[in-house]
Formats: structure tokens, C-alpha cells, sequence
């Protein structure tokens, strides 16, 4: 609580624009230059980037420290009774029940769980947005329909969905997608209804109308822009959500199929040994909790740099 | 601005009804109620010519704009532009006469999309109809803030950065951008200070005689509304009860409804503000979901009679006017008869 929300972007000392280079700076641009400042939003960023560095880089890893990902160490990997090795020089973050590098199979890991964070909920958000808008916008039987089946998807409980369609399909990384979408779109769909259905009667969707701009170009070039915001704040908060998705599902083995290293089936894996072996559990779940709060405080600082009238739970 | 000539008709209504269905039981046949926006609405706009269109809020003068641009459907009646009935043209078919019929809104903070660059807006009639591209875009947006006053350069602003005046030059700037015949104006200065008001008004003033536009002037300011029109038309609880050239309207008021809004005016002269009487009118204008019978205003005129409540009055010249000058009254005010009870009120 101890400024006022005043905006003082540039500093004094910027050189004025030559006269000719005037132009307004876009909501986007004002935007970035909040999250800025943010350093919170700084930190989380560099941590994103960190992760997908290191999740683009795991072939990379396992080069360096000679271990595959799911390359088992009978010899080396295992103690002489057969249980887990601790963190050491060979093995930094330890060993798993199977003699596997964890600190490898974290990495590999990482790509899963982006792979499947960002294109589930990217899927989940185009697919929220567009019958969002149809809905809102066109309203009548087509909105009821629409609403009627988000209220629907949401009220389906999402695990024995899940438990059904892996035993019908087998599980895999796509069912899990296909999953985590289907259950994530209709609260962006929701959201970007009951905001269509207030922009659409704002004067300038009559301005376009009387200018003769089609439904299509209305949707998508006059009410869409005013609703980026949002979809952006919330596609940053899907994305966690996705993550962790994910990870239950591999945890409960309806996700990517064992000897493919995810952070959800090295958990799951781990259960048996938490006590021999912290590090079993640790490390992915240290990986897993990092990656969704860095996502979502990211999220949190991305919503109060497009909104920074709203009140922040923590002032910082 | 010039006087009407006697041109061709470039916009014909003919019996324009609007209803709007209200009430939680509106989706049922039959059921809820519906607000008479427009009950009947019939008039001319002769080409090049500036008619006003003055009246109370909620008696269905933005309505009106709206059936005239079609951007309603009409529950009734019917509208012709340029001699061609465009009342039941789908969207589509309605394309080419948006090139040719502009609409300016009151509001312009509301009517320009904030997340929008303004050149974007101003071409957007380009890129709707597919006029121009690219350069060719661009350059006809700042041929069009030119026009309207405004700096070329600012096409890359906001909506926010622009002030109120500002802002309703560029609404203008984008209603002319494809050449229209006809600009209707609802209300294009009443959200903006006086001092700015006169400013657009001269605007669209300049601009109707270099362009050659046609203009229906929506406005609840008589004083502007006199200042720009060549005839004024004026609604009463969705129907149009007069309707005279400006200074005919104004000196020989026919309606005890126009009479009555013409004594409102203030008047400069403080002397002249002395003599004149002020017709008060008794009670609200009534809701247009349950309209009164027979003419609309004769719960609150003071010259009612029996006749009044039973039988509608149609438009038409009375007391020996000629046919530019309709009156729908049953009992027309004659030119110094007072309508306050006493005194000397109205007249030239």
C-alpha cells in the first residue's frame, strides 16, 4: 500500500521523439512496460525460460552426463540391495527404483509437461474463444445450445472421463491432451461469452454494422481485440493447470505410458520408496511445483499489468 | 446552411412502426409486452437539404435513425432510399446502400473501439467494402482527418489520447470516408461542451456543402437544431407531429406539443425573457409500452377535448397552411393565441 497506481512510464531523461515518430502506444505496449517492472513477473519469466531452455536442451543433458533417459544403471544406479543411490558425482540428483538417472528423467520430464501444459490449454483457449464469441455474439437458440453444453463439459467429472476413454483408446500423451482441453475450454468459454455478450451491443459493433462489416469481421476484429487481455491472463493460468493435469494423469497411469519419463509417473513411481529415498520424490515434485507457480504468479502479474486498477492480494 | 431546394427525394418513410418486445415472457407467442418506439413514422428527406429531427428523450428519434439505416428490421411500414425500397434487403443486399447512408453517433467515447488505432477505424469502411489497400488505404485516412480538422499524423493514436471534440471528428472522418449521400446525425453534439459543439456543428456544415451530403440532424437542442436545419420534423412518444421548414416551425408553431417546446428556449434579450410565458406541460411523457389513445400527447395539452383521446389526428396542413407545413393536431394553435392562459406568447 504505498503508492498511488499513477503511471510515470518514461523517465525524464528519454529523448523526445522526433515530431514525426508520434504514435500512441497500444494497450500491448503499456502492458509490457508494467510487467517490466514487475519484478516478480521478471523472476517468474526468467524461471520460464530457464525450464524451457532446459526441457529443449534434455538430449543435451543426458550427452553430458552419459545417461539416457531410460537407461537402466543395474551396477551403478543401484546400491548391492537393490535400492536407490543418493545424489552424488555420477548421479546429481540420485537414482530411481530401476538404477535411471533422475536428474535426466526430470529433464526429459520438462518437455512433457510443457509439451502437454501449452498445447492443451492453447487448444482449450481457441476452442473457449471461438464458441465463446459464436455464442455471445449471435445469442438466441445458438447461445442457449452452446451454453447449455459448457455448463455441461464442466459438470463432467473429468477422472472417470478419463479412466473411460484411456480404456478405450490406451493411454498416450494425445489422449492426455485431448483430455486436459476438452476439460479446460468451456470456463474460457465462459468468460469470453459473458464479455462478447456486453461488447456486442457497445456503440461502435453498431458503427461497424452500419459501415456494413460482416458477423465474422465484427467478431474478430471488433469485439476479439478487447477481450485479448483477458484470454491472454488466462491462457497464463491455464497452462499450471494443464501441468498439473497432466502430471495426475501420469501419476495415475492414464497419461504417457511408463518408460517415458514424466514428472506425474516419477511420482507415482516414487511412492514405494519416499522413505529410502527423498530424492526419488524431490526432485520432479520440486520441478513440478516450480514450473505451476511460476506460471501462475506470471499469470497473476500479467493480469495486473493489463488491468492495474485491480487489487493485488500482495503489493510488491 | 442553404435553403431547401425543392430536389428529389432521397429518403422516404412510409408508415415506419417499430416495436421491441419486453417482459420475461416475450419468447412466448403473444406474451410480454412491446415498447411503440414508432408508431407510424412517415417522412421525406429531400436531397441535399438538412432535416432536424427534435423531441423529448425515449420518443424514438434514435430509433428512427436506426430503421432509416436499416440497422433495425422494421416491424412495419416501409423505407425507400434513392427510390428503392430497402426495408426487407438482407444484410447483404443492404451492402451497397451503406456506402451510400452514414450514420454519426452521439456518443464518442462509446462509438470508437478503444483497442484500436484510429487509422485503423477511419479505414475500416475501405477495408469493409474493399475500396483501397495498402498505401492507397492509408493515404485516403489522412486525406479524411485533413478534411475533418484533425492532425494526419496522430492516425496512429489511440481513441483514449483524443479528446471529446476530437473523437467526434474522427466518427465523422469514418461516416465520409466512402462518399455518402446521406449522413444522419443522432445527436452529434449533445455529448460535447458548447464551446466544442459549435465547432462540429460548422463542421458538418463545411462539409454538407463541399461533399453535397444530405443530413438528418437528431438532436433534443432546439437552438442547434434551428441554427442547421432547413426543415425541422418533431416527435412526440414515437409519432411525428410536425413537421415545417425551420423558421415556418418557429414562428407559426401549429402542435401545442412544438409550441410548448419552443417556449422552453432560452432567450439572450433579458427583457424578451421577461415578457415571454412558458407553456408548462402537466405530468410525464407516458410509457411507450402502454401508450395513450387517440393522440398521443392529449394527456398533457392544454388545449385537450373529448375528440382528442378518441380519434388519432393525421398529419396534414391545417389553419390554411401550405403542404410543407403538417400538423397531426385536431385543434392546431393559431398564431398569437396563448397557450399559458394569459399574456401575449408565441407569434412572430
Amino acid at each position: 500500500m504505498n503508492s498511488l497506481p499513477v503511471e510515470i512510464v518514461e523517465g525524464g531523461a528519454e529523448p523526445l521523439e522526433p515530431p514525426d515518430a508520434i504514435e500512441g502506444r497500444s494497450p500491448w505496449q503499456l502492458a509490457w512496460a508494467r510487467l517490466r517492472r514487475d519484478r516478480l513477473a521478471l523472476a517468474c519469466l526468467i524461471v520460464i525460460a530457464l525450464i524451457v531452455i532446459v526441457a529443449l536442451a534434455a538430449p543435451l543433458v543426458a550427452w553430458l552426463t552419459g545417461h539416457g533417459p531410460n537407461e537402466e544403471f543395474q551396477t551403478t544406479g543401484l546400491t548391492p540391495d537393490g535400492l536407490p543411490r543418493p545424489p552424488s558425482r555420477a548421479f546429481l540428483f540420485g537414482t530411481d527404483d530401476l538404477g535411471r538417472d533422475v536428474l535426466v528423467r526430470v529433464v526429459y520430464g520438462a518437455r512433457i509437461s510443457l509439451l502437454s501444459g501449452v498445447l492443451a490449454s492453447s487448444v482449450a483457449v481457441a476452442l473457449g474463444v471461438v464458441v465463446g464469441l459464436v455464442g455471445g455474439y449471435f445469442g438466441g437458440l445458438v447461445d442457449t445450445l452452446l451454453a447449455r453444453l459448457m455448463d455441461v463439459v464442466l459438470s463432467f467429472p473429468f477422472l472417470l472421463f478419463a479412466i473411460a476413454l484411456v480404456s478405450i483408446t490406451g493411454p498416450g500423451l494425445w489422449v492426455s491432451i485431448f483430455v486436459i482441453a476438452f476439460f479446460s475450454w468451456a470456463s474460457v468459454g465462459r468468460v469470453v461469452r459473458g464479455q462478447t455478450l456486453s461488447l456486442r451491443e457497445r456503440e461502435y459493433v453498431e458503427a461497424a454494422r452500419s459501415l456494413g462489416a460482416g458477423d465474422l469481421r465484427i467478431m474478430f476484429v471488433d469485439i476479439l481485440p478487447n477481450l485479448v487481455a483477458q484470454v491472454i491472463v488466462y491462457l497464463t493460468l491455464l497452462i499450471p493447470s494443464a501441468v498439473v493435469f497432466e502430471a495426475t494423469l501420469s501419476f495415475l497411469g492414464l497419461g504417457v505410458v511408463p518408460p517415458a519419463a514424466t514428472w506425474g509417473n516419477m511420482l507415482s513411481e516414487s511412492l514405494g520408496y519416499y522413505r529410502v529415498a527423498w530424492w526419488f520424490v524431490l526432485f520432479p515434485g520440486a520441478a513440478l511445483l516450480i514450473t505451476t507457480l511460476a506460471f501462475n504468479l506470471l499469470g497473476d502479474s500479467v493480469r495486473d499489468a493489463f488491468d492495474p486498477r485491480g487489487d493485488r492480494l500482495f503489493r510488491r | 446552411m442553404s435553403a431547401a431546394p425543392q430536389g428529389d427525394v432521397l429518403l422516404r418513410a412510409t408508415g415506419v412502426v417499430k416495436h421491441f418486445a419486453v417482459g420475461a415472457r416475450r419468447l412466448l407467442p403473444g406474451g410480454g409486452h412491446s415498447v411503440q418506439a414508432l408508431d407510424g413514422v412517415s417522412l421525406e428527406v429531400r436531397r441535399g437539404e438538412t432535416l432536424g429531427l427534435v423531441g423529448e428523450t425515449g420518443c424514438g428519434k434514435s430509433t428512427l435513425a436506426r430503421c432509416l439505416m436499416r440497422l433495425y428490421d422494421l416491424t412495419a411500414g416501409r423505407v425507400e432510399f434513392g427510390g428503392e425500397d430497402i426495408s426487407l434487403l438482407s444484410r447483404r443486399q443492404l451492402r451497397p446502400y451503406r456506402q451510400r447512408m452514414q450514420l454519426i453517433f452521439q456518443d464518442p467515447f462509446g462509438s470508437l473501439n478503444p483497442r484500436r488505432r484510429i487509422g485503423s477505424i477511419i479505414g475500416d469502411p475501405f477495408a469493409i467494402h474493399g475500396v483501397a489497400d495498402g498505401q492507397d488505404r492509408m493515404r485516403r485516412v489522412q486525406e479524411l482527418m485533413e478534411l475533418v480538422g484533425l492532425n494526419a499524423e496522430h492516425f496512429n493514436r489511440f481513441p483514449s489520447e483524443f479528446s471529446g471534440g476530437q473523437r467526434q471528428r474522427i466518427g465523422i472522418a469514418r461516416a465520409l470516408a466512402l462518399r455518402p449521400e446521406l449522413v444522419i446525425c443522432d445527436e452529434p453534439v449533445s455529448a460535447l461542451d458548447v464551446s466544442i459543439q459549435a465547432q462540429i456543428v460548422n463542421l458538418l456544415a463545411d462539409l454538407q456543402g463541399e461533399l453535397n451530403l444530405t443530413y438528418v440532424f437528431i438532436a433534443h437542442d432546439l437552438s442547434v437544431v434551428r441554427h442547421v436545419s432547413d426543415r425541422i420534423a418533431v416527435m412526440y412518444l414515437g409519432k411525428i407531429v410536425e413537421v415545417a421548414e425551420a423558421e415556418e416551425l418557429f414562428a407559426r408553431p401549429r402542435h401545442p406539443y412544438t409550441a410548448a417546446l419552443l417556449s422552453a428556449l432560452p432567450v439572450a434579450d433579458p427583457d424578451l425573457a421577461d415578457s415571454r410565458r412558458r407553456i408548462l406541460l402537466t405530468g410525464d411523457v407516458p410509457s411507450p409500452i402502454d401508450p395513450p389513445s387517440g393522440c398521443r400527447f392529449h394527456p398533457r395539452c392544454p388545449k385537450a377535448r373529448a375528440e382528442c383521446a378518441l380519434t388519432e389526428p393525421p398529419l396534414e396542413p391545417r389553419l390554411g397552411d401550405d403542404g410543407t407545413h403538417l400538423t397531426a393536431c385536431h385543434f392546431p394553435v393559431a398564431v398569437g393565441e396563448d397557450l399559458a392562459t394569459a399574456g401575449a406568447e408565441g407569434g412572430a
